[in-house]
């Protein structure tokens, strides 16, 4: 989408991801979603008098991570106390990193070959969850509200664009590119549905190459989708606002999923007075080279090597192509592609059928074993399979497991000898006399009349590539 | 009175028992805390179960190590399992800690008996145990003046002869204060030497937890066990506890001590005549007294006052009527907020956490905290240059004798220069004690304080041992 008239929006993404730790980022209590409510708590988290906070180092390990796979400076840092009142905040201050996060000064490169500058990202606690009851369902006016401390303190990272992205589109392929680099990392299971990742997106607008202009933040955005919409919406909201001779107000916004627009949640006047200080309760942040080292030498090839490898072996992709290999790269197949290569099969066949078929059941993908995978390949490729069958043994690898070739009798896909399929395509050739003269006469399109009644015939069991040799050889 | 070395010399020998030694000390709390108002809650089902199994541990041949049997008395702002805990403070009405403070968890590891939970100024803001919600304590020595604060309960537990140790907290003299009031031996140890995990916070950047006793080797003898390394807090010195009460008696010959001027101009006279005694004292025992000004710290008034509110601000955020403690209720959260605390909180708390508030707020936050801040470090650097010159230092712990009950209510900042003499060290971190040498108005207690370097504690206890002696108490 382009915006009318010669604007041109501007926008930088905060982005928040929860860390895969096994414990929150000050205590001991599991990290982990969908418990029953108030169950992974303790004094520390609770924030009960007296309770002192110990930073959890595998937090700081998967920060790093994310700072070096975003090209971030690590340096030494700090915690601070963010200062507000709230009933799902224990402490009613939260600890973050305010002047001088671990990460700073990095940068993502997007699948289109564009930048955006990564200001910073620095750790800090999360919120617990309210529950309102009555009322709006918001806190202001709710009969009453229910706190859910569970996921108070665990650990998140917070990265900050610069305000490089131009369009809706570049901000979703940053979300997008971003959550990938997070899944790498291992710092996120990348679930936006489970709140994992969550999104602000300061937006505003210019006339291309003026001066930045006012910027509203939109809270909360939880998936790809809606980021993408509220940009857009924001965006034209505040092209018509100017247009009509308004003045845009910075101010903080909420997305509507259901109305499909924004709204004023608090102006910049209103907006709170967070007091932040360095916690006294907590040492500065300082990983030595040897920690960093650790590590670096630890960190796997991020998506953007990993995409290259694959495209690579296509040759010239086309777009249905370039879709695929991101899911293979987004759901970590890649090494089913690689092996089928290796093995001296069809790099696209591959692709294809890891983008589909074992994505299709990607949460069995442990049952597939890559020497499966490839034999299954093999087979499809020397015709010993066909296209259908070969996504039947695939299935059923991933269901189950086992050996491809047993699958493949124990289901009867035995392949018709070639003598066999040569007498059926006569036969066919002999009762369709004139479709045959078409095809002989170059209509390639009956090459699928008669693949399909040779299906018919073998029940499935023919090649369609074997049954196109032995139609050329008769031609 | 018997100190507690000797009560656990002879607890673990068989002359006494722990059960014998905490009836002692529950009668004299049956009979004088109904005057002097130094317990809000004993404990007396959990001492006795407690007692009980001390002795018969002894009766087992075992180790129930150094402080075995003896009667501790706790702030009421040190976390006990199962114990009504309250700051001084309505607004932790109910409020029973699931857990243990670590040095809870360590007294009683050595074998000391804890006996209940001691008053405070509320939240351990103030000078005189007068700010307390549940009533003042009065000082044992003269029922008419106050023990001193914020620690006035557990001092006047020990000078009423009650328990022979303590514990207090100290975040700008609230252990040394009432220690000098009550004519007792304070310690406020290095910052990071006893964890804190389980101390309702004041001001964590410089809260410590120490001993109060009547001689100096019994503070030596309970931070021994205080100290050491807390995973449990971060702020802890990852160094192990030091040995303390063998060097009790190594005396001063050698030694350097600044006596500085800062530490005690503007004090009564009684008070400045006991600190030039006490220099008297230590160079008869062999140590060089030197004459010193530290102009800086005349700075470190003013900044505690921003500093220590400024973190209280937001360490007493989370009493807000959610989790625990007291709820008014109110039409929403918000009002519920308001209503929780401004029922909750007494005057000084509230008046504090304004300062506080002021002080980090935008467009503030430089000319106040930022500034005081920067005092922080000029006082650091000053403590610094003064102990490459000595070894030690030398002033008045307060500017008086006990005052009377009201005498500086009326006026916060008359209080406040309570504790001139104390804030600095806690502004810098260092350790500093407080000990009785000589008498001043109405014959009360006089008591001069031993300031040193980070972990100098050895050397304090030292110093003190020679003044404890040249005072009268061998």
């Amino acid at each position: 989408m382009t915006l009318p008239n010669g604007w041109e929006m501007v926008v930088g993404l905060e982005v928040h991801t929860e860390l895969l730790t096994k414990s929150k980022l000050f205590c001991g209590c599991a990290n982990h979603f969908g418990a029953e409510p108030n169950t992974n708590i303790c004094p520390v988290c609770l924030g009960l008098p007296g309770s002192l906070p110990v930073l959890n180092r595998e937090a700081v390990d998967f920060a790093m991570r994310i700072g070096m796979a975003l090209h971030c400076t690590i340096a030494p840092s700090t915690f601070h106390r963010k200062n507000y009142f709230y009933p799902d905040q224990s402490k009613d201050y939260q600890i973050s990193q305010y002047d001088l996060p671990i990460n700073s000064g990095g940068y993502l490169d997007l699948p289109d070959g564009s930048r955006v500058t990564i200001e910073r990202a620095h750790m800090e606690e999360d919120t617990g969850k309210s529950t309102h009851l009555g009322g709006s369902g918001r806190l202001a006016g709710a009969d009453s509200s229910l706190v859910d401390y569970n996921r108070c303190g665990v650990p998140l990272v917070e990265i900050v664009s610069g305000p490089d992205i131009r369009s809706s589109a570049q901000a979703r392929a940053y979300a997008g590119e971003l959550r990938g680099i997070l899944i790498a990392t291992g710092a996120s299971d990348g679930r936006l549905e489970e709140g994992s990742m969550r999104f602000d997106a300061n937006v505003s607008i210019r006339k291309s190459g003026a001066p930045f202009g006012t910027r509203c933040e939109i809270k909360n955005l939880n998936s790809l989708r809606s980021l993408q919409r509220a940009i857009e919406y924001e965006a034209l909201r505040q092209v018509e606002l100017i247009e009509e001779g308004g003045v845009v107000r910075q101010e903080t916004r909420h997305w509507d999923e259901n109305l499909g627009e924004t709204s004023t949640l608090r102006v910049k006047e209103d907006a709170d007075d967070y007091r932040y200080f360095r916690d006294p309760d907590l040492v500065d942040l300082a990983p030595d080279q040897a920690w960093q080292d650790r590590v670096r030498a630890a960190l796997p090839p991020m998506p953007a090597e990993r995409r290259g490898l694959v495209v690579a072996l296509l040759g010239e992709p086309s777009e249905a192509q370039l879709d695929a290999v991101e899911v293979v790269i987004d759901l970590g197949l890649e090494k089913y592609v690689h092996a089928v290569v290796d093995a001296g099969s069809d790099a696209a066949l591959a692709v294809a059928r890891a983008a589909n078929e074992i994505a299709a059941d990607v949460d069995h993908v442990d049952n597939l074993s890559v020497e499966a995978f490839v034999t299954t390949l093999t087979m499809e490729q020397r015709g010993e399979l066909s296209a259908t069958q070969a996504k039947t043994v695939l299935a059923e690898l991933l269901a189950h497991g086992g050996d491809p070739r047993a699958i493949a009798a124990d289901k009867g896909f035995e392949q018709l000898s070639a003598d066999s399929l040569g007498a059926t395509v006569a036969t066919l050739i002999a009762s369709n006399p004139d479709e045959w003269t078409r095809y002989r006469d170059g209509d390639e399109k009956l090459a699928q009349f008669f693949i399909g009644q040779v299906m018919k015939l073998t029940k499935g069991q023919a090649n369609g590539k074997a049954v196109i040799a032995e139609l050329q050889a008769r031609r | 009175m018997k100190s507690a070395m000797q009560i656990a010399a002879d607890v673990r020998s068989g002359v006494s028992s722990a059960s014998a030694e905490l009836e002692r000390t529950l009668a004299v709390v049956e009979q004088r805390n109904a005057e002097l108002n130094v317990f809000l809650y004993v404990d007396v089902d959990g001492a006795r179960a407690a007692a009980s199994v001390i002795d018969s541990r002894i009766a087992r041949g075992e180790n129930v190590g150094a402080l075995a049997g003896v009667p501790i008395a706790i702030k009421d702002n040190l976390c006990q399992v199962g114990i009504p805990t309250t700051c001084s403070s309505k607004i932790l009405e109910g409020w029973r800690p699931p857990y243990n403070a670590t040095v809870l968890d360590k007294v009683i590891a050595a074998g000391a008996v804890p006996v209940g939970k001691t008053n405070l100024d509320e939240f351990a803001m103030g000078s005189s145990t007068e700010n307390s919600a549940f009533g003042p304590t009065r000082n044992p020595l003269d029922p008419s003046r106050v023990p001193g604060g914020s620690s006035g309960g557990s001092a006047a537990a020990v000078a009423a002869d009650m328990t022979s140790i303590s514990l207090g907290s100290d975040t700008g003299g609230s252990i040394r204060q009432p220690a000098a009031l009550c004519g007792l031996v304070g310690v406020k140890p290095t910052y990071g030497l006893v964890s804190r995990y389980g101390l309702i916070a004041f001001a964590s950047s410089l809260d410590q937890i120490g001993p109060f006793s009547k001689t100096v080797t019994d503070s030596a003898l309970l931070l021994e066990v205080l100290a050491g390394h807390d995973p449990k807090d971060s702020t802890s010195l990852p160094e192990a506890a030091p040995s303390l009460v063998v060097h009790v008696d190594d005396g001063v010959a050698g030694k350097r001590i600044g006596l500085v001027r800062e530490l005690y101009q503007g004090a009564d006279d009684s008070v400045v005549a006991s600190v030039h005694a006490a220099a008297q004292a230590l160079r008869a025992a062999g140590a060089e007294i030197v004459e010193m000004s530290i102009p800086e710290l005349g700075l470190t008034l003013s900044a505690y006052y921003l500093i220590a509110p400024a973190e209280a601000s937001s360490n007493l955020a989370r009493f807000d009527g959610v989790r625990y403690g007291l709820r008014v209720k109110a039409d929403d959260v918000t009002a519920m907020m308001e209503a929780t605390r401004t029922a909750g909180f007494g005057a000084e708390v509230k008046r504090r956490i304004m300062l506080g508030t002021y002080a980090l707020s935008a467009g503030y936050y430089d000319a106040y905290y930022g500034q005081a801040l920067k005092v922080r470090t000029l006082t650091i650097d000053a403590f610094a240059r003064a102990y490459q010159q000595v070894d030690l230092l030398l002033g008045a712990t307060t500017p008086s004798v006990a005052f009377a009950f009201g005498d500086k209510t009326a006026d916060p900042m008359a209080m406040y220069l309570n504790d001139v003499f104390t804030i600095p060290t806690n502004l810098a971190g260092d350790p500093a004690l407080s000990v009785p040498f000589g008498t001043g108005e109405g014959n009360l207690p006089v008591g001069v304080q031993l300031l040193g370097p980070g972990r100098s504690e050895a050397q304090l206890f030292a110093a003190a041992r020679v003044l404890e002696i040249a005072d009268g108490r061998p």
